[in-house]
Parts: C-alpha cells; sequence; structure tokens
C-alpha cells in the first residue's frame, strides 16, 4: 500500500438507483397513487378538495411537525403528544373562563400553555428515561392514562374542588349545569379563526394587499406563517449545538453519554419541546375549528399525526419537514376523498372511510414492524 | 517526586459478584511516557481502565478499593466526564464511533465549535450555531498529527475498521487539555502497515508530551514503543520492568505463568485430498459492507484445516458470513453433492455446518443469558438436541441436566474462567466469550466448522488453546475446518493449506512452509496480473 494512506476498501456496494428511490419514497408514492385513483374515481371538484386541503394543511402541520424533535433524538415517534394537546386545552379552557377574545385571546392561551406543556413534558420525558427503547408504547399508554386525569379534572374536580360561579354566563355556557364538570362540547366562537385571519385583520388597509381568499379558497394564512416559522425554527435549530446533541443520541445513547453528553437532560428537553410544540398545535387546530370536543378532541392527534408523517415517508428514525408536508397533503387527501370514493364504488361512504382507517393505521403498524427488524438487523 | 507523576494507581481492587478481579493494583506513569499494560484476558486491564475512566458499570457493581491520583490529586472517579475534564482520553476496544455522524462530527462529539447568534444570546451557550469550517480544519490537524489523510466529512458508518481506529484517536489528541491517553487494544483490528503508522504516531504524541496507557496482546508492539511495562496476572502486578530489561519470551512467560512450546502437529490416518472434496463453492458473491466477496471459488477437501487469509476489507471474512448465510450472497455452495441453500442460516446449520462469528458480541452471543443456554441453544433449535423427550418437537421443553452437563464439561475442556454455567455471559472477558462461541459450535457436531477470527482479542495462552482445540478437533472426530484469520502466524501454525483472498477473489492457495514472500506477494495482489493496487 502506497505512502500514507490506509489500505482501501475494494469498491463500496451501487445500488440500483430506482430501488434506492423505492425504498425511500415508497410509502409516499404508494399513497400518492391511490389518492389519484380516488379522485378520479370520486369524481370530486378539485376546487373543493384544493380549499380543503389548504385548510387542512393550516389546522395539522403544526402538530405533525412537533415529532420531528424527538424523532432525530431516537425517541421514536412521541404519541405522548396527547398529552401537549390536552394542555393546550386547559389553557384554552382557562381563556374561555377568562373570556378573553380574538388575537390576544390565542396569544394568551398560548402562553398559558407553555407552563403546563412544560411540566407535562417534562413528566413524559422523565418517565422515557426509564423506558428506553420502549418510549412509543409507553407514550401511547401514557397518553390514555392522561386521559383518565383530564376527564377527573373537567368531568370531577371543576365545580367542586375548583370553585366556580355559576352565575355567571359564561359558566352557564360551559358548565354543566348541576355545576360540576364541563359540556361535552365548548364553542370557541371568541377565538375562531383568529390566527388564520390574523393578517387579513391586522393589515388589511385598503382590502387588497392581505387577504386570507385566494381565488375561490380561503387560505388560513396565520397558521401557514406559524408553520413555517417552526420549520424555519427546526431547520436552526439542527444546525446549533442543542440539534447536534439531539442527532448524537439519536444514534448511540451509550456513546453519546461516554462523550459528555448528557444523555438523559437531552432526551428531556426534546420530549418538552415536542410537548410544547404539540399544544401549541392544538390551539392552531381548534381555533380554525370554532369549537373543543372537551373530552375527545385531543384522543386522536397522536395517532393522526403519526400516521401523517409516516404516510409522508418518515420512519421511525428519520423524519423531516418535507416528509410532514407530504405526509399531511397525502393523509388528509385520503380523508376527504375517500368517503366519497367508497360512495361512488360501493354505494356506502362507509366502506371508504373504512378503507382509509385501515390503510392509514396498516402504515404505522408497517413503519414500527420495519423499525423492529432494521434493528434486529444491526 | 510524586508531582511528576501524571497518574497513579494505589492498591485498586475490585470484585464482581463476589469473583475478585483486581487486587492491590499499583502503577504509575509520568508525562511523555508509553506505560505498556500487558495481561491474558479475564486478566483484569478492561476492568482497570474502566475504572479509571469512570464507566458506569463500576459504580453500578459496588465501586472499587483503592486510590487514583491524578497529577498530584486524589480523584474519585464517578463519571466518563469527570474523566474527561481531568484529561483522561480513552481509545476503547469496541469503537466508540456513530455510525451516522461524519469524522469530523466524531471528532468534535459535545466539542463543536460553535458560534453565538442572537437566538443563543437569549436561551444560551446550547442554541450556538455549530461552526462546521472549523470543526473540519480542526479534525484535518488531528488526523495529519497522526500522520495520515482520512477524509474528514465522510460518514463513519461504511468506512473499514482501520479508519475507525484511527478517527477514535484523533478524536482524543484532539482534546486540547488531554494529558493521558489510554489506548485499548488500539492494534487489534488494525493490519501491520496500520499498526506501525498507529505507533509512529503514539511515540510522536509521547514527544509531545502526552502520557500512554498502552493495553496490547502483541508483545513485538510493546516492545517497539512502551518506555515501562507493567503485565497483569489473574487481577494482580505481576511484574514491571522498563523496556530495557524486557523481552518477548520473557513478558510472554511471566504473563501465562507457563512457558509456550511449539509442537509439530499429529499425523492422520489419511491425508485430505482434492479426491474427496465435502464442499464446493462456485462464484460466491458476498454483500458485506467493507468485506465483499466478488466471485469465490473454492474447493474444500474432506478433514482438512483449511486457512482463509488475506488483508482487511478484501472479503475473507465474507465468505463465511456468505455460505452461512449471515450476508446477502449468490453463487452455489455444494456440500456432499448437495447444493446448499444460500441465504439461509437454518439450512446452512442443518446441513451440519458450523460457525463461530468474528463478531461475537452482535452475532455470536445471547449477551444477556447464560453461559450453559449460549452452548446449548443453536443445537435445540437446529437439531432438537438438549430437550426433553415429547410429542411435538415445538412443543418440547429444554432438558436442564444434559444442558447443564454439556456446559461444565466443556467449561472445562476449554477452560473458561467464570463464576459457573449460570453466568451472564455479557460479564466474561472477550477471550471467554469466545470460548463459548466455540462450545456452542462444537455442541451441533459438525462435519464442517467455519471459524471466523478465533483468537481476535485474546491473550497469548488462550490463543493456543482455542489452536490446540481445533487441531484436536480436527484430528479425534475428523472434523473439517475452514478458519479465517488475519494473524498469517496462527493460520501457517495449524492449517494444511492457506487460501489468500485479494479483492473479493481467492489470488491463490498456499502451503504453510511457503515462504513469508510468497504470502506478502499474494495478500498485495501482486499475482494478479493487470491488477495494479488501487489507492482510494
Amino acid at each position: 500500500m502506497v505512502g500514507n494512506r490506509l489500505e482501501t476498501v475494494p469498491s463500496q456496494r451501487k445500488q440500483g438507483k430506482l430501488s434506492g428511490i423505492f425504498a425511500q419514497f415508497g410509502v409516499p408514492i404508494f399513497f400518492t397513487v391511490l389518492c389519484v385513483a380516488s379522485i378520479i374515481v370520486s369524481d370530486l371538484d378539485i376546487n373543493y378538495l384544493i380549499g380543503e386541503l389548504l385548510s387542512r394543511l393550516g389546522r395539522n402541520l403544526f402538530i405533525v411537525l412537533s415529532l420531528l424533535i424527538p424523532v432525530t433524538a431516537g425517541i421514536g415517534l412521541n404519541f405522548g403528544i396527547v398529552v401537549g394537546a390536552m394542555s393546550g386545552q386547559i389553557a384554552l379552557i382557562i381563556i374561555t373562563f377568562l373570556q378573553l377574545k380574538g388575537l390576544l385571546g390565542f396569544v394568551t392561551a398560548m402562553a398559558v400553555s407553555v407552563p403546563i406543556s412544560v411540566l407535562f413534558g417534562y413528566i413524559v420525558g422523565s418517565i422515557f428515561n426509564k423506558a428506553k427503547g420502549r418510549e412509543m408504547i409507553t407514550g401511547m399508554i401514557m397518553g390514555f392514562f392522561a386521559n383518565g386525569v383530564y376527564q377527573l379534572l373537567f368531568l370531577m374536580l371543576i365545580g367542586t374542588l375548583i370553585p366556580v360561579n355559576m352565575n355567571s354566563p359564561v359558566a352557564q355556557q360551559i358548565m354543566l349545569s348541576n355545576g360540576v364538570g364541563l359540556r361535552n362540547t365548548i364553542d370557541l366562537s371568541n377565538i375562531y379563526y383568529s390566527l388564520d385571519n390574523v393578517f387579513a385583520k391586522l393589515f388589511n388597509w385598503n382590502g387588497i394587499i392581505w387577504t386570507d381568499s385566494l381565488g375561490p379558497w380561503r387560505v388560513p394564512l396565520g397558521a401557514f406563517f406559524m408553520s413555517l416559522l417552526l420549520c424555519i425554527l427546526i431547520t436552526f435549530l439542527m444546525k446549533t449545538k442543542l440539534g447536534q446533541n439531539f442527532r448524537a443520541i439519536g444514534q448511540d445513547m451509550a456513546i453519546a453519554e461516554v462523550s459528555g453528553i448528557k444523555v438523559d437532560k437531552v432526551r428531556i428537553t426534546a420530549v418538552i419541546y415536542s410537548t410544547v410544540l404539540a399544544a401549541w398545535g392544538q390551539l392552531i387546530f381548534l381555533q380554525n375549528l370554532g369549537s373543543l370536543n372537551t373530552f375527545n378532541a385531543h384522543e386522536q392527534v397522536g395517532m393522526f399525526s403519526v400516521a401523517a408523517l409516516l404516510v409522508g415517508g418518515a420512519s421511525v428514525k428519520r423524519a423531516n419537514i418535507w416528509n410532514a408536508i407530504a405526509g399531511v397533503l397525502l393523509f388528509h387527501t385520503l380523508f376527504v376523498v375517500s368517503p366519497l370514493a367508497g360512495q361512488k364504488l360501493f354505494g356506502e361512504p362507509q366502506i371508504g372511510e373504512w378503507f382509509r382507517q385501515l390503510i392509514s393505521y396498516s402504515v404505522i403498524a408497517v413503519a414500527l414492524a420495519m423499525h423492529a427488524i432494521q434493528n434486529r438487523k444491526r | 517526586m510524586p508531582e511528576e507523576l501524571v497518574l497513579q494507581l494505589q492498591g485498586i481492587g475490585k470484585s464482581f459478584f463476589g469473583t475478585t478481579v483486581l487486587r492491590n493494583v499499583n502503577l504509575s506513569v509520568k508525562p511523555g511516557e508509553i506505560h505498556a499494560l500487558v495481561g491474558e484476558n479475564g486478566a483484569g486491564k478492561s476492568t482497570l481502565m474502566n475504572i479509571l475512566f469512570g464507566m458506569p458499570v463500576i459504580k453500578d457493581t459496588g465501586g472499587f478499593e483503592g486510590q487514583v491520583v491524578f497529577d498530584g490529586n486524589a480523584v474519585k472517579m464517578e463519571s466518563p466526564r469527570q474523566a474527561m475534564e481531568l484529561g483522561i482520553g480513552m481509545v476503547h476496544q469496541e469503537f466508540m464511533l456513530l455510525p451516522g455522524f461524519t469524522a469530523t462530527e466524531n471528532i468534535k462529539l459535545n466539542r463543536e465549535i460553535t458560534t453565538k447568534n442572537p437566538v443563543s444570546a437569549i436561551f444560551g451557550k446550547d442554541f450556538e450555531k455549530l461552526d462546521i469550517k472549523h470543526m473540519r480544519e480542526d479534525s484535518r490537524a488531528a488526523i495529519s498529527k497522526l500522520g495520515l489523510s482520512i477524509e474528514d466529512w465522510v460518514t463513519v458508518a461504511g468506512l473499514p475498521v482501520g479508519y475507525k481506529q484511527f478517527i477514535e484517536i484523533a478524536r482524543e489528541i484532539d482534546k486540547k487539555n488531554v494529558k493521558l491517553l489510554v489506548l485499548d487494544e488500539p492494534t487489534a483490528v488494525l493490519t501491520e502497515t496500520e499498526a506501525d503508522k498507529l505507533l509512529d504516531a503514539m511515540k510522536k504524541l509521547a514527544a509531545s508530551g502526552i502520557a500512554m496507557l498502552f493495553i496490547t496482546h502483541r508483545l513485538d508492539e510493546v516492545l517497539a514503543v512502551a518506555d515501562n511495562i507493567t503485565i497483569l496476572r489473574d487481577g494482580e502486578v505481576v511484574a514491571s520492568m522498563p523496556r530495557a530489561d524486557a523481552k518477548v519470551e520473557r513478558i510472554a512467560e511471566i504473563m501465562v505463568g507457563r512457558s509456550i512450546e511449539r509442537t509439530a502437529l499429529p499425523k492422520r490416518v489419511k491425508e485430505p485430498t482434492d479426491d474427496d472434496v465435502i464442499v464446493t463453492i462456485n462464484d460466491l458473491r458476498v454483500n458485506m459492507i467493507g468485506e465483499n466477496v466478488k466471485g469465490v471459488d473454492l474447493r474444500i477437501r474432506r478433514g482438512e484445516i483449511l486457512g482463509i487469509g488475506g488483508l482487511a476489507g478484501h472479503g475473507k471474512v465474507g465468505i463465511a458470513n456468505g455460505v452461512m448465510g449471515l450476508f446477502g450472497s449468490s453463487g452455489t455452495v455444494t456440500k456432499d453433492g448437495r447444493t446448499i441453500k444460500l441465504n439461509n442460516p437454518y439450512e446452512a446449520l442443518s446441513s451440519k455446518m458450523a460457525f463461530v462469528s468474528e463478531d461475537r458480541r452482535g452475532t455470536g452471543l445471547l449477551l444477556e443469558d447464560t453461559i450453559e443456554l449460549n452452548m446449548a441453544m443453536t443445537a435445540m433449535q437446529v437439531q432438537n438436541r438438549y430437550l426433553r423427550p415429547g410429542l411435538f418437537n415445538p412443543l418440547r421443553l429444554a432438558d436442564p441436566k444434559a444442558i447443564r452437563e454439556y456446559a461444565l464439561k466443556m467449561i472445562e475442556d476449554l477452560d473458561i474462567r467464570c463464576t459457573g454455567p449460570t453466568q451472564q455471559v455479557r460479564r466474561l472477558s472477550g477471550g471467554n466469550q469466545q470460548k463459548v462461541c466455540l462450545a456452542r459450535a462444537f455442541a451441533l457436531e459438525p462435519e464442517l466448522m467455519w471459524v471466523s477470527e478465533p483468537t481476535r482479542g485474546i491473550d497469548v495462552g488462550a490463543k493456543e488453546l482455542v489452536l490446540d482445540e481445533l487441531v484436536n478437533l480436527n484430528r479425534s472426530l475428523g472434523m473439517t475446518i475452514v478458519m479465517t484469520s488475519s494473524e498469517l502466524a496462527e493460520l501457517r501454525k495449524i492449517c494444511d493449506r492457506i487460501a489468500i483472498v485479494y479483492e473479493g477473489r481467492v489470488a491463490g492457495v498456499l502451503s504453510p512452509e511457503a515462504s513469508d514472500v510468497e504470502f506478502g506477494m499474494m495478500m498485495a495482489g501482486e499475482t494478479l496480473k493487470g491488477k495494479g493496487v488501487k489507492v482510494q
């Protein structure tokens, strides 16, 4: 061997390019085909679809993005964002009691949700540290458990341990009539669309420059702006020391620990970020909907967000912003289209809905199975 | 004068689960000194290093006795971080590199150079941006200090072990405060040229004032670089001497506690010939990163010990892994006239072949399980042995008595140092783990055994034992053995024929009596016409 070089590796493995692309983007390609087919079958008005997608993208992207940091930090798909969503809802209920309106109300809710979600994130993160390698199932079960606590709080304790003045008009609106527990649905008209049309409201000098409608579609510009901000933040974060720590512990905790990275602390930080972002994501989601399904709104958040991210081509170990965006678009196209396709094909919208569920859950199952298999290979 | 010493270990003792592994160890190192620490596997070297580096495993198992004095101050070693802050650098036996990171990122791991920005001004240091440019400059400097040129921005994952070892060392010397560098068998996975470069680099570093604790099995290396030598046996310091007083034979003798003798191999009744071939390999291609096999043709004679040699990265390790179905492969392998399905370990195992992997911690052992279970597992799985009688094979239960009997016999035959057959394999030292791997392969009573790097990371005494056992199996049971090894000397010692692999193909088959020149030429690919030595 010559000079100061080490022995060369006899030429590295070269894989076929096409199969490489398929291995990486197989899932999104499959879903794109499925979406296009469903759109053709359902004979849907494209304008309607685009309008729906714009609103759903604004509504859901933020919370899906909140999953990215834990994936990078090796924690996997953080089903614990359900807890974050709950803290967002707690903040919403608080500002509803305070009767705060519009953007002020929304920003206050964001602020109020921070300490709550930081605390919850810390708890979830600490438990994840006790259950290393089993974070996903732990997070999921913790979501169920937190749901119980949440129900205890808003069905039992409010009105008994937490005193409520039943004479106030707000209390009469959102409390059950016997004075204990919240109603099933809470009207959020106070903050309805407060973020989405923030530009139209704040900068609408002549009614031309800023508007939340683009042609036939209504565009939730505020939510897009927030999501964009988050994308920039995440990109920035990944280039910082903290981001490097996330990536390091995501690869091998033992090695990171030996290099002096405080693994447990960094993991908790990652979960806290994710939880706070999930709380905000839930706020963005609910201000777009305009009403809060008090006891159910958070239940599917973890599942749907994870499914969307996976549909976008992410894996348990690797996920980026583009996976999130593509995933939300594909997943929600199916949401909109599949009942219609079911109606057209079988005369029964439920079949389409069933089909969509079948597919989205099998995507989760396949992703988790792939992860397990890859782990074993190593 | 004590202040002149970088490190002093005073009366260090340690026991794991009632087994004493270290007893009253004293050792001192001066600045700029290369201090060699030699001893058999299981002599307690790794444990001593774990203590010195504050590894959690020590604290978790009840701490240690004695005192560590670093730079004149008594210190309690509680975490690797503390050791690092003091200025102890560690080059681990197992690579401590993040596979998905580039060389630079690994070298600078947790010591990244960062630049301030508005966000970090508010939220603190964690938000400072990485200064990739300066990080790369530093890493290149560290790498070139070792006298090498490795591209600093390639992902570590696919690199051959030699590169990884140097990156690991580059990381340690890049630490500005490093006063003591611990090298735990750094040359074990290197080829000779690589090892020579490493030794040169060590001398250079020592000249710059960094003290080094050098753990190795290769005694000639000890004599080449060490200033002082300490020899451990069974957890105690049995001798320490300056290099001037040391000779290879003497060190080896003290280390093992018995003298090594070379004997001629026993003769067979019938020597293996080309007329009786047990396995024929045609155009075998194996997709094993770093050890690709690109079309190997080989005929293995019944009853022989065939050696497979060659430089690292040329594919010698890939052959056995491919035949046994552990890595994706194509081609044809026929045993006794029957074609063996590739890519299927079960098929390979049930055709009376066994495999001792070079990667004993990864594929060779169930680290969390007991010695006895590890030994019997494959036989239970593939041959339904060590099972109680029953109606349905899948529902039969393990036969603890038979398993224990076999385990005890093997522990005695192979001299496995352990607390008993129920000890967790993870707790064993490298050499003893290797013996468990061998015992597991023996349990299959194979006709053909593939053994990869059986002596890697094993001390002289255990090496002899392993080689003797292989010869014994071959002669007494007529078992055919194919041994892959980086150490030509041991191949030449016990093999009947040695196949040299170059760039994924068999360059030729030599007799063990062939000259050094012939082996050297063949390993460097000189006999392959039109194939010059390529440099990356």
